[in-house]
């Protein structure tokens, strides 16, 4: 072969390795979505439990972040994911458990329960309707369907409590339970209204301003 | 050089093409400007856009039409010849007074009628802390103060005990004194049908005044990129008869009744200050 088919040849071959590159680029950046947990169903009907930790696993991108967690009830085995897919037009129950401390609310409205089957939740095991607005560590609200549940954040002086996800029942929690209603199929998103981006300007960067730590989608289907 | 007076053809031109176009400009196509009807403040900025069309149609035409007479009269014809330059340019004091008084009372007005339009009643869009375009009756305005945050609107009414409620709804036929403010960053409240766009600043009570008109449902969107659910802050509201309006309001406050005891005072404004981590 001769320099220059030599040099054809090699030019060829580098602009077809720089477009398959290329192509698997774009290609693996469209088809990569987020990770998904799935509603339980059972005989009480349909179950999402879900774990917020103030910090995410040390394996983790950001190990320091505060995010929540899809938990599974029987193996507690917890899953990074905040995209939940729920039954359209359904009762969901739904079941927080909380490891992290109290953020505080800016707005001490969002510290009433909106939006649940019987206007109210359960806070370990208690009917409630508020928490206190200074003793909220998180918020679990899907706006577009009227839903807003406070959770109540874990006192400073617990014993015991967890700093990394996964978490354990033993250690220090609150748990929250409520039911609402899905709507028409979906997609939906859900946010965490409270400040709670430790480290951030005004609490409200980093993981509350990065889909699956403390906001995501709810798909109803 | 030939003896046609280019400047009477393009004078004529352009004088037809206004008189023809410009009332069609203002009486078909500007009544459907946005944002439409749906308040004074928007009825006023309909208005608004009309006298801006209207004058700006006739300046527009003078460039278009020239534009095209030139490419047909003065462009080069068969067989190509020589290209000469042409005539020097020189002063004439005839156009430069007619262009300096037409662009000079053209601006005048303009500046003038948006003035005035302002002062009226502030055309719907916020003027801080203290406007200086209040509109007539603003005493017996009915409050509402809008609070933005990441990602949502709620709304709170002085009037009505200081309660809080997620979502608007307005008296038809009344001046509504909006007070927006923010509880985190900067958002603007947009209330489109409305003609309502103020920017919701933390710390800032940001006047806004509209005045309703019959019932109808308005679009209300932040228009400032605020973080990564900005799409998602959108949210419908309603213009309702007062009857309407008066038994939403009674719903709302027995309804809210608990979560308003756990409110603070009143306030115009908001300083971001939460009580823990997030300072």
């Amino acid at each position: 072969m001769s320099a220059i088919g030599k040099r054809m040849l090699g030019l060829a071959l580098g602009t077809l390795v720089v477009c398959v590159a290329l192509g698997l680029y774009v290609g693996l950046y469209l088809t990569n979505v987020p990770g998904s947990a799935a509603a339980v169903r059972t005989a009480a009907g349909t179950q999402l439990y879900l774990g917020t930790v103030p910090a995410a696993e040390g394996t983790d991108p950001h190990p320091t972040w505060v995010s929540y967690y899809s938990v599974d009830a029987n193996s507690q085995h917890w899953k990074h994911v905040t995209t939940y897919t729920l039954p359209a037009n359904t009762l969901v129950h739904v079941t927080i458990y909380n490891y992290d401390g109290q953020s505080g609310l800016r707005n001490p409205y969002i510290a009433q329960v909106q939006g649940t089957v019987g206007s109210n939740f359960m806070l370990d095991g208690k009917p409630t309707q508020f928490v206190g607005p200074d003793t909220a560590s998180h918020i679990f609200a899907i706006p577009e369907l009227g839903v807003s549940v406070p959770v109540e954040g874990v006192a400073d002086n617990a014993k015991n409590p967890c700093a990394n996800a996964p978490c354990s029942l033993s250690t220090a929690h609150t748990t929250t339970t409520f039911t609402f209603k899905t709507g028409a199929r979906g997609l939906y998103r859900w946010q965490c209204f409270v400040p709670c981006a430790a480290g951030f300007i005004q609490g409200l960067g980093g993981p509350m301003q990065t889909v699956g730590y403390m906001d995501g989608f709810i798909k109803l289907v | 050089m030939d003896n046609i007076n280019h400047f009477r053809r393009v004078s004529l031109i352009w004088l037809v093409a206004s008189v023809i176009l410009t009332p069609i400009v203002v009486f078909v196509l500007a009544p459907g400007m946005p944002p439409g009807n749906g308040s004074v403040e928007a009825s006023g900025q309909v208005v608004d856009n009309t006298v801006l069309l209207g004058v700006s149609t006739p300046i527009a035409l003078v460039i278009l039409v020239y534009f095209i007479y030139a490419i047909i009269a003065f462009r080069e014809r068969e067989p190509a010849g020589v290209v000469l330059d042409g005539p020097p340019i020189r002063g004439h004091s005839g156009v430069q007074t007619t262009w300096l008084v037409v662009t000079t009372i053209t601006v005048l007005f303009l500046a003038g009628y948006g003035t005035a339009r302002m002062l009226a009643d502030g055309s719907g869009g916020g003027q801080g802390p203290n406007p200086i375009a209040k509109p007539d009756g603003a005493n017996q305005a009915l409050q509402v103060q809008v609070i933005a945050q990441q990602w949502k609107f709620t709304y709170r009414w002085p009037s009505y005990g200081g309660m809080e409620t997620n979502r608007l709804e307005l008296p038809a036929n009344r001046l509504i004194e909006f007070h927006v403010t923010s509880l985190d960053v900067i958002h603007s409240f947009w209330a489109y049908q409305l003609a309502v766009k103020a920017d919701a600043n933390p710390g800032v009570d940001n006047i806004a005044y509209v005045t309703t008109k019959g019932p109808l449902t308005f679009n209300i969107h932040c228009a400032e990129l605020c973080g990564v659910w900005h799409g998602y802050m959108y949210e419908k509201g309603n213009v309702v008869a007062p009857s309407q309006f008066g038994t939403w309001i009674k719903q709302q406050e027995q309804q809210n009744a608990p979560s308003t005891k756990q409110l603070g005072p009143y306030q115009k404004q908001y300083e971001p200050d939460p009580t823990r981590r997030g300072g």
